[in-house]
Order: C-alpha cells, then sequence, then structure tokens
C-alpha cells in the first residue's frame, strides 16, 4: 500500500517537473509570454496525474471487499449453511482463515504452492498455529474452499487494481503533458481543480451526516418491526427483559431527560446571563481579565468529572438537608442532583456565548440611551437584552441541546432507573443512559432490546434537530424586526 | 418650510436678546489618555439660544459637547479637569447623579442609533423612564408631538409599531432628535444633526432647531458654515483643541478677530 503511494507521489512530482519544463519551453524561455505562472502548467499536470488515480484507488479498497465477500458467500454451497449454527459467523471465519494463510506465508511458514494445495484432512489448525496463528475451530471442507477462493479473488484483485491505478497516472500524465503549451489555460484549470476538491470535501461531511440518519433508520425500522410503535411512543413502563416480554416506552425516559434538562437550565439560564452582562457592562477590565477564564475553566472540566461531584457532594447533601427533611425521599441520586450539577456544566457556555453577543451590541445604542439619562440598568434591561436577543436565546438553545444529549453526569447524578414521577427528589433516567445500558454487555443485535437503542437515538436527534430549527427560526425572526 | 431664506443668512433672526447663562464651562481640559483633546476651554451657553460649534474635523467639537452632558464618563480612558456648571450647579460634583444630569441635558449623537424596538417605543424611551406622562393617553400625545416637532409624524403615524431602524438614514436621525426632545430637555446638545440628512429633512431640522429656542438652550456642531450661520446665535470656534473664538454668529462670520477664524470661514484651514 505504502509503495503505491510513494509511487504515485514521485509520479506526480515527475509530472510538475515535466510540465513546467515543457511550458517554459514552449514559451522558448521567455516567461512572461506564457498564460500562466509556469507553477500552474506544473500543478495542472500533477493533479490530473494524481487526483483520477487517487479517487480510483480509494473506491477500489472500498468497494472490492464487498464484491469478494458476496461472491464467496455465495458459492458456499446452501446445503453447508443450513447446518450452520450461525451464518453471519461463517464469513468471520473465512475472512480469519484466508488471513491466517496469508500470514503463514508471509512468516516462511508455509510456501505459495503447499498454502494452494492445503486440504483440510491435513490439520491445519496446528499448522498455522505454528506460524502464530490461531483459529478458533477445525476447518471444514468448504470453510477452506471459501477461504481460498476469498484469497484468490483478493489478489486478482489487488492485482487489477495495480494495473488500473498506475495506468491511470500514466494516461493523466501522458495527456497533460502532451496538452501542456504556452497557451493552455493552466491557471484556470488548477482553479476548477481546487474549487471541485473542497467540493467533495464538503460533500463527504453531508453526506457522512446522511450516513449516520439513514444507518440509524435502517436499524430503527428492523426495532420497529419487532416492536410495535405505539408502545413505545406511548408507553409508560420501561422493563426490558432479555428472557422477552419487555416493555420498551419511551415516555419515562423523555420525561427524565426533559425534566433534568429543565432543572439544568432553570440554574444555568439566569446564572450564565447574569454573570454575561456582569462581564461584559459592570465589570472593570481587571475583573473581567480575571473572571473570564476562571469561568471559562468550567468548560474545561471532564463531564465524568461533574458527575463524580454530583454523585459524592451534591447527592448526599440535597437529600440529606433538603430531601429528608421535607419527606421527600431518601435517595441521593436524583433528578435535582443531576439537574442543578448538569445546569453548573452549562453556565459557561450561557455565559460565554451571550457575553459575546453582549459585546457585539453596538456602543451607539449605549451611548443613545445613557444620553437620554437612562441608568446602568435600565439601559441593559430595555436596550442591551432586547437587541443581544435572538443570540441569547440560540446560546440557550444550544445549551439545550447539549442538557438532552448529557450521559455521564445523569448515569452518576439520577441513576439509571426509569421512572415517572414528579418528585424532583427520585432517581430517573434519560434516553441517552438507557441508549448506553442497552448497548453494553452482551447484545444480540436481532433482540428489540438491543436494537431500541437506535430508536432511541434516533429520537433524540429528532429532538435536537426541532430545537435548532425552532432557534434558527427565533434568530431570524427577531433579525428581520432589528436590523 | 418656504426654501426662500435657507441660503441667505441675512434673512436670519440674530438680534435675539440673551436672557442669562444655563451652562458656563471654565478652565476645561479634556485627556484621551496622553492625548490633550481640549485645552483650557472657557464657555457660556446662553439660555434660549442655539450655540454652534465650528473647527476642522478632530478639534475637539464632539469631545467638548460630550463634556456638557458627562458622555465622557462612559469611556474608560477619558480625563475631563475644570469647572463646568449648570445653572451655578457643578455637573462634575460628586454629589451630583450624571443620569439625573443627562435628563436635563439630553443628546442626539453624529450617527443615528435608534434602539431596535418599534417608532412608538424609540420615542416614548425618556418619557417612560422618567414617569413624564400620567397614562397611556398621555404618552402617546407626548410621543406624537415629538415626532411632529422632529418633522417626523406624517412619515410615520401610519406604522408607529414598526422597528425604528427599518427607517432610512435621514429618517433615523429625526426619529433620534424626537426622541431627545420628548424627553424635554434644557439644553438640548446636538452632534451634526444634519450630516446624513437631505436639503429638505434639514431645513425641517434647522426650523426644529429655531423653535426649540423658545424653550431650550440647543448646542449643535456642525460643518456647515451656512448652517451654522443660519440658525446659531453664538459661534465657537475650535482648533486643535483650543477655543480660538467665541462671539455672537454675526460678529463671527462677518468681523472675525482671529486670522485664523477667518481664514477657516473662508476655507482655507479645515
Ligand atoms: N474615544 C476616544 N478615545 C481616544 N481618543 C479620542 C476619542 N474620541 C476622540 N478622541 C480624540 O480626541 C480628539 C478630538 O476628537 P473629536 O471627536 O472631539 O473631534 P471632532 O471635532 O468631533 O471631529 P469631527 O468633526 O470629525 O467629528 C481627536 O484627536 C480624537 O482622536
Ligand atoms: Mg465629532
Amino acid at each position: 500500500m505504502l509503495w503505491i503511494l510513494l509511487a504515485l507521489i514521485f509520479l506526480g512530482l515527475l509530472g510538475y517537473v515535466l510540465g513546467r519544463q515543457r511550458a517554459v519551453a514552449s514559451a522558448s524561455g521567455d516567461v512572461r509570454e506564457l498564460h500562466s505562472l509556469p507553477n500552474y502548467y506544473g500543478l495542472n499536470v500533477t493533479l490530473l496525474t494524481l487526483v483520477p488515480a487517487l479517487l480510483v484507488l480509494g473506491l477500489w479498497l472500498i468497494v472490492q471487499p464487498i464484491i469478494v465477500e458476496r461472491t464467496v458467500a455465495g458459492q458456499i454451497p446452501a446445503s453447508f449453511m443450513e447446518q450452520v449454527e450461525n451464518p453471519t459467523l461463517l464469513m468471520t471465519e473465512v475472512r480469519r482463515l484466508a488471513g491466517g494463510i496469508e500470514t503463514a506465508i508471509e512468516r516462511g511458514f508455509l510456501n505459495v504452492e503447499d498454502a494452494a494445495n492445503l486440504a483440510s484432512d491435513t490439520d491445519i489448525r496446528a499448522q498455522l498455529a505454528e506460524a502464530g496463528v490461531a483459529l478458533g475451530a477445525d476447518v471444514s471442507t468448504e470453510v477452506l474452499a471459501a477461504a481460498q477462493d476469498f484469497r484468490a479473488m483478493n489478489a486478482t484483485g489487488a492485482t487489477w487494481m495495480l494495473i488500473v491505478v498506475f495506468a491511470l497516472a500514466f494516461a493523466g500524465l501522458a495527456y497533460s503533458y502532451v496538452r501542456t503549451h504556452k497557451d493552455l489555460r493552466a491557471r484556470n484549470r488548477v482553479e476548477y481543480a481546487i474549487l471541485s476538491i473542497l467540493m467533495i470535501a464538503s460533500t463527504l461531511a453531508i453526506l457522512t451526516t446522511v450516513g449516520i440518519v439513514l444507518s440509524m433508520l435502517w436499524d430503527t425500522r428492523n426495532f420497529f418491526q419487532l416492536y410495535p410503535w405505539q408502545d413505545f411512543f406511548f408507553g409508560l413502563e420501561w422493563r426490558p427483559s432479555f428472557e422477552g416480554g419487555s416493555e420498551l416506552g419511551l415516555i419515562p425516559l423523555l420525561w427524565g431527560t426533559l425534566y433534568i434538562s429543565l432543572i439544568a437550565l432553570l440554574v444555568a439560564v439566569p446564572i450564565g446571563l447574569f454573570a454575561a452582562i456582569y462581564m461584559a457592562e459592570y465589570a472593570t477590565k481587571r475583573v473581567r481579565s480575571v473572571a473570564k477564564p476562571l469561568i471559562e475553566v468550567l468548560a474545561g472540566i471532564p463531564t465524568i468529572v461533574y458527575g463524580l461531584f454530583a454523585l459524592i457532594t451534591v447527592g448526599p447533601m440535597l437529600r440529606d438537608y433538603f430531601a429528608q427533611p421535607l419527606g421527600l425521599g431518601d435517595s441521593s441520586s436524583s433528578v435535582m442532583t443531576a439537574g442543578i450539577v448538569m445546569g453548573i456544566m452549562l453556565i459557561p457556555f450561557v455565559s460565554s456565548l451571550s457575553d459575546d453577543i453582549i459585546n457585539s451590541v453596538p456602543q451607539t445604542l449605549r451611548d443613545g440611551s445613557y444620553g437620554l439619562g437612562a441608568t446602568q440598568s435600565e439601559t441593559v434591561k430595555q436596550v442591551i437584552l432586547p437587541a443581544a436577543l435572538p443570540g441569547i436565546v440560540g446560546a440557550v438553545l444550544l445549551a439545550a441541546s447539549r442538557a438532552i444529549g448529557e450521559t455521564m453526569i445523569v448515569v452518576l447524578g439520577a441513576g439509571a432507573a426509569a421512572r415517572l414521577d414528579l418528585n424532583p427528589f427520585e432517581a430517573m433516567t434519560t434516553v441517552t443512559v438507557k441508549i448506553v445500558g442497552q448497548l453494553t454487555g452482551d447484545t444480540d443485535f436481532s433482540s428489540p432490546e438491543a436494537l431500541v437503542a437506535f430508536a432511541l437515538g434516533l429520537t433524540l436527534f429528532v429532538i435536537t434537530l426541532g430545537l435548532n430549527i425552532f432557534a434558527l427560526y427565533i434568530v431570524r425572526k427577531y433579525r428581520e424586526q432589528y436590523d | 418650510m418656504e426654501d426662500g431664506n435657507v441660503n441667505d443668512m441675512s434673512g436670519i433672526d440674530q438680534g435675539v436678546a440673551v436672557t442669562g447663562t444655563k451652562m458656563k464651562a471654565r478652565g476645561v481640559d479634556v485627556f484621551y489618555g496622553d492625548n490633550h483633546a481640549i485645552k483650557e476651554v472657557d464657555v457660556d451657553i446662553a439660555d434660549k439660544t442655539v450655540t454652534a460649534f465650528i473647527g476642522p474635523s478632530g478639534c475637539g467639537k464632539s469631545t467638548f459637547l460630550r463634556v456638557l452632558n458627562r458622555m465622557n464618563d462612559t469611556i474608560d480612558i477619558c480625563r475631563v479637569e475644570g469647572d463646568v456648571t449648570l445653572e451655578g450647579e457643578d455637573i462634575y460634583d460628586p454629589k451630583v447623579d450624571p443620569v439625573q444630569l443627562r435628563a436635563k441635558v439630553g443628546m442626539v449623537f453624529q450617527k443615528p442609533n435608534p434602539f431596535p424596538k418599534s417608532i412608538f417605543d424609540n420615542v416614548a424611551y425618556g418619557p417612560r423612564i422618567h414617569g413624564l406622562s400620567r397614562n397611556k393617553s398621555d404618552l402617546e400625545e407626548i410621543v406624537e408631538k415629538s415626532l411632529r416637532r422632529a418633522a417626523l409624524w406624517d412619515e410615520v403615524k401610519d406604522r408607529l409599531n414598526a422597528p425604528g431602524t427599518g427607517l432610512s438614514g435621514g429618517q433615523q436621525q429625526r426619529l433620534c432628535i424626537a426622541r431627545a426632545v420628548a424627553t424635554s430637555p434644557e439644553v438640548l446638545l446636538m452632534d451634526e444633526p444634519c450630516s446624513a440628512l437631505d436639503p429638505i429633512a434639514t431645513a425641517q431640522v434647522e426650523e426644529l432647531i429655531d423653535e426649540l429656542r423658545s424653550r431650550f438652550s440647543v448646542v449643535i456642531v456642525t460643518h456647515s458654515m451656512q448652517q451654522a450661520a443660519r440658525v446659531s446665535q453664538k459661534t465657537a470656534f475650535f482648533h486643535l483643541g483650543n477655543l480660538v473664538e467665541f462671539d455672537d454668529t454675526d460678529t463671527i462670520f462677518t468681523n472675525p478677530s482671529d486670522p485664523r477664524t477667518e481664514s477657516y470661514i473662508t476655507g482655507r484651514i479645515g
């Protein structure tokens, strides 16, 4: 692999030098005669040499394993398939065996002919173990045949890949070299190539998002085939059991998520916003230069540390001083604990975003207000906050998205018990915690208990997407009104 | 406004009897850090009079204007020395609340700066914070009167709830004037109020200034010699932070005593 890349890069460099020389030569040495700077001619050749070859190389590396695996799997006799307990594991076995044989050849324990003539009645397992490759089970004839097919196809594929890639590289080099001439618009071509590269990058980013959603959609669909959607969306109970008969109702989890997020926002928004107002409008330069970084340190603390703080300090304190005296329960993990600690985590988020937004309100507006005899707080309340409102709403909704997606603080602060309750001193849990819960340990991806994680994930995705769209809507609405 | 006498300096009523001194500045120095922006300036702002500040760009007109209502307090590096009094009271006395002072000495800025609120709320801002109206209809009356005086009423009376920031630049400036007038200050400071206005709106604002003179003192900064001559009774000429000459507008424009004043007015410096 590495040497292919090195060879391609060498060809690219060669193309650069050749292209440049040819361009300069075609203008009989007078650079002013050229349409573009000499570098552009060189780059043009390099790009035509490298880009198509690299694209095909990348594509080939993705597509070949898929095709090979499909074909090999199709060639395994159906009668044999029926005997196997777990068909999905069969291909893994084939791949392992094929890989093992390759390793053995590489390390010199097998020569190529022996490898081709391996028969299932010899003890392949022992032979490979000698070469340092451990196989899980004895090798059956069918698996061996499949593994040999697999190897053969991969080898042919690799050869063809080499041929095609280098043919393309040479073709690109030759074509662009021949076309190089002093009147060629090399500068425009390079510009166009750069544009395409940028576009490919942004397309990839978008495609990844789409891919994530699609993969979740797929598994969610599988889940809803096993479990009725009404029971998921409207179920009031969350009681998964791997023996079957689970109840997988979303409502208690959603309730926990929203309840905890609400408390977190009730803590974070006022404190963060007031801190931002103080920093932006009242604090002297000295105070600001010390206090602002201190607040922002909060943002750098990993959430697991907040979780510990919730578990060890806040939880027991709330229980001893509030929940027990008020007779509201005696659990140290509670919605309140997680909400408060998550609120603390979000303070720097809200405050530093709001601070930037408040600072960007033009000074002339403040002057106008002071010039009419308004006090500082009147100015903040009636002029600055309204002007900064769209941005602040955006900041709050962003904080809400984070609260909804937070996991660690909830596990340690609120526990993992799904419950539908109004009492904020009870343990509850959230969607994210349950996603983790359903996927840790031994999971069988064909059971609704595991697949529900995807439905939960998709639900979260839709909720945060909705929040973001709402934020955009608010921001746009006020924009129109104010500038 | 009949435009017949807009460009005619002799048509202005300049013989108004001065009714006493409203504000008095003595030995005022202003520093921005090390930059000595205003040097030992003495000025009297007479009551019910329009005083014009003229001078080349950067000479300190805006700075001195801001001394008069302590707007310089909002600039960290700015330091003011000397005595400034409003009706005999030192406005830089620690006992004086700058907020109260600014309600009495209002200001219109060089650049229009309407609040991101409706036109109505913009004008009602001052009356609301100072409690100038007893009820809603009172407030509506104040808003209407102020907008009329700023020659904006006819253009906005059907859209008082539209945002003030949606107006044109000249309309915004008149909105800011209406906003300042609505607070009923005793002294109104205007920093180049017409720099964003077309000739018609300029004429309207000049008419307004003339009308305001019957009730307030007005101080106006302007780069237009004609405007200074048309609307003011007193003119102060600043140059490089110094007050070069301060006298009746007639005298300044017809018979200046300092050669720098004469060269500026006739267009040789600045
Ligand atoms: N906020 C400030 N910080 C520092 N220096 C300032 C500030 N405002 C004004 N200055 C300086 O003070 C001097 C006077 O400025 P000022 O704004 O008063 O001039 P001006 O006469 O109003 O000019 P213009 O006609 O262009 O508005 C200038 O040298 C300027 O650089
Ligand atoms: Mg100025």
